[in-house]
């Protein structure tokens, strides 16, 4: 009886010491750190911890721990496991990062087993909401700019026909999916749809922009995943001299990234995209983001639309830790408090809408035009304000179910 | 368009002349790959990152110490070549009477440690390049333009080619070669020092393949991983072509270069598919490649 009374007390004490001490709560980060889209990882990866230093100390007396992983190839093979292990043996409360459809997916099957939330800071597939009740995005779906993209190429941009290449995987499939149905809802002829090789390398893209150009459209929306292939994109655009052709290039943000905007040149000038963020933006969280951006890193690394929602997307698990008092240990509760959470972020006013788990946010059509300081930049030719993800609006395929 | 040109020759013009651009850059980087395989049987699959070496030189060359990009390409030719002497000797020499697995384990390792120091000096960001003004825009040649840069890209192909043909197949040094990679032992009776034809030919390889590096950042831009991401590519154009052939490579790179570039033109949805399908067509009917012998 007296041994148990000791081994009673000694676990009490060292609960109560577990508590007293306040284990920083772990924060499982899974991005590319390698490979061809390193880059991508990076943009997200220094909004994280520009986050995290900035902020850490308002989460008193609580704090939070990033335990980072590569993501691996967009194919989404390394993620589901480095996941696997951030939850048995690194024992995360909470995911985050995902830059890539494929490893999204790949997880979601993983974190409904686990009961582990996992807020998605860019993977833009539409249906990729609907895999798991664990799952909350803070970025985009693809459907965000490319459904009313369509509608405005038809309507203000005088586009009668156009051409659609997308990257041949879910969410080029899912981009150019959005950008047919608003486009030919208003009344757009679309002329031609090219698949235009794997994410993980960049193809010569000339032969399938000779195509488009014998094809004349009036506009050619282009989805590639940001990066390198943005940077192809533009450039042989512009040796065909596709534009005096009279073709326009639209597309979604990841045409233009902001980081990679300065180096393509006069080619960008004229490209029109729709989406939620420019780091010209004119909003005083912008301003102050940007400004902190600079000062914390070198003045050639732009922060970029990825960047922008993952310093929501920390701001986000912030604002849950507080709310919960530092448990999260119930992975319901914790999608439960971010459902209809909102914010005033780099690119404005974000909701999440407490029925899909996405995001609700302003979409604004971007024209890339020569600043007075001779640098690129865009102007701002109108607002969409608080779009929802159409896809799962309108019930379209895998997003209705 | 059009005056006198169907719209039917106009493809197959449009075809033939991004298909030529890409294929030059094909062959300019597999040539070594296939002469030094042929002749030493040795499996570089760190080729491709002599080639990215190149590609970051020009660029460091051009933007960072302010050499023409002209100049910068055959410099970065000397300078590949050189350094890759030094690798030749101190670690691919070790491993010539190695088994293939050795050297594919030393040269691959070779290859991944190149993507770290990369990535460490440059970072992970694709990098572009900003070419002098007369190799950007394009030429109208009438009834139709074609991008400046390409055509650039056909004729210091051409003129690779010629040069690489008349060294190859009308001096003595060619001569060498050629005798080693049919025959070696016997090559070494008759007192042709192999080891160092070897150097020297995985010297020029290496620095074409730098040459080839720079040529292409500004077509599919360059990031640390081109070490092995092109890979595939080189390796099929040296399988198709035939081990040690230059004549097979040249013929391999036209035919994976034209063929692709049709292939995405006109069936633009099976897209990348026809290169791997052209190339397993050819093997199958000749295992040894174009020219290789059998």
């Amino acid at each position: 009886m007296r041994v148990l009374i000791v081994i009673g007390a000694s676990v009490l004490a060292l609960a109560a010491y577990g508590v007293a001490s306040a284990d920083p709560i772990k924060v499982g980060v899974v991005l590319p750190y390698s490979g061809v889209n390193a880059d991508l990882g990076n943009q997200i990866d220094k909004a994280f911890d520009l986050y995290v230093k900035l902020h850490a100390k308002e989460l008193a007396p609580y704090q939070v721990e990033l335990v980072k992983r590569d993501e691996g190839p967009p194919s989404g093979a390394n993620a589901k496991t480095v996941v696997t292990e951030l939850i048995t043996n690194d024992k995360v409360k909470i995911l985050t990062g995902f830059v890539f459809s494929p490893a999204a997916i790949a997880v979601a099957p993983v974190v409904t087993q686990a009961k582990i939330p996992m807020v998605i800071a860019n993977a833009g597939t539409a249906w990729i909401t609907n895999l798991s009740p664990y799952i909350v995005r803070l970025s985009f779906s693809m459907w965000h700019p490319a459904y009313p993209m369509g509608t405005y190429a038809a309507e203000k941009l005088g586009c009668h026909t156009a051409a659609i290449g997308y990257t041949d995987f879910p969410p080029g499939k899912d981009s150019s999916e959005a950008f047919r149905t608003g486009f030919e809802k208003a009344g757009g002829k679309v002329v031609d749809s090219i698949p235009m090789g794997n994410p993980a390398q960049v193809p010569d893209f000339t032969p399938l922009f000779q195509r488009v150009k014998d094809e004349k459209p009036d506009c050619f929306y282009v989805f590639i995943p940001s990066g390198a292939h943005a940077a192809g994109v533009v450039k042989t655009y512009g040796e065909l001299g596709m534009r005096q052709a009279g073709v326009k290039l639209i597309g979604p943000l990841d045409v233009i990234p902001d980081n990679k905007l300065q180096d393509m040149g006069d080619a960008a000038l004229g490209t029109i995209v729709m989406g939620h963020y420019a780091s010209d933006l004119d909003n005083p969280a912008n301003k102050e983001f940007v400004k902190d951006w600079y000062e914390t890193y070198s003045a050639n690394t732009a922060p970029d639309f990825m960047s922008a929602a993952g310093w929501d997307t920390m701001a986000a698990i912030f604002a849950v830790i507080k709310k919960l008092d530092g448990n999260l240990d119930d992975g319901e509760k914790v999608v439960a408090a971010l459902k209809g959470w909102s914010f005033n972020g780099p690119r404005g006013l974000i909701r999440i809408d407490p029925n899909t788990r996405d995001v609700i946010e302003d979409e604004r059509a971007e024209e890339v035009i020569r600043k007075p300081d001779g640098k690129l930049g865009v102007k701002i030719l109108g607002v969409i304000p608080q779009v929802k993800d159409e896809c799962k609006e309108l019930k379209i395929g895998r997003c209705g179910s | 368009m059009g005056i006198g040109v169907s719209p039917t020759a106009n493809i197959i013009i449009s075809i033939l002349f991004d298909g030529l651009a890409y294929a030059m850059f094909l062959f300019i980087v597999s040539v070594g790959l296939s002469v030094t395989l042929g002749l030493m049987g040795f499996v570089n699959l760190a080729h491709g990152a002599f080639a990215m070496a190149g590609g970051y030189f020009v660029l460091s060359a051009t933007r960072s110490w302010g050499v023409p990009f002209l100049l910068a390409l055959p410099v970065a030719f000397l300078v590949v070549g050189a350094v890759s002497i030094v690798f030749e000797r101190v670690l691919y020499s070790r491993l010539y009477k190695a088994t293939e697995l050795d050297q594919v384990l030393l040269t691959i390792g070779l290859a991944f440690i190149s993507i770290a120091s990369f990535t460490y000096l440059y970072g992970p960001i694709p990098q572009s390049i900003h070419l002098p003004d007369y190799l950007n825009g394009q030429i109208n040649i009438g009834f139709r333009t074609f991008p400046v840069y390409r055509a650039f890209m056909i004729v210091v192909g051409v003129i690779l080619i010629s040069g690489l043909w008349y060294g190859f197949e009308r001096t003595k040094i060619g001569a060498k070669i050629r005798a080693a990679v049919d025959n070696r032992r016997m090559a070494q009776s008759i007192g042709i020092n192999v080891d160092r034809l070897f150097t020297l030919t995985f010297a020029v390889g290496s620095g074409l393949a730098a040459l080839g590096g720079g040529l292409s950042i500004e077509l599919l831009g360059l990031t640390p991983s081109f070490a092995i991401i092109y890979l595939v590519f080189f390796l099929l154009v040296v399988a198709v072509g035939g081990l040690g052939s230059f004549k097979g490579t040249l013929v391999a790179a036209l035919v994976l270069g034209i063929f692709d570039t049709a292939g995405k033109y006109l069936y633009a949805d099976a897209g990348g598919f026809f290169i791997y399908a052209v190339a397993v067509l050819v093997l199958l009917v000749k295992p040894a490649g174009l020219y290789g012998r059998e």
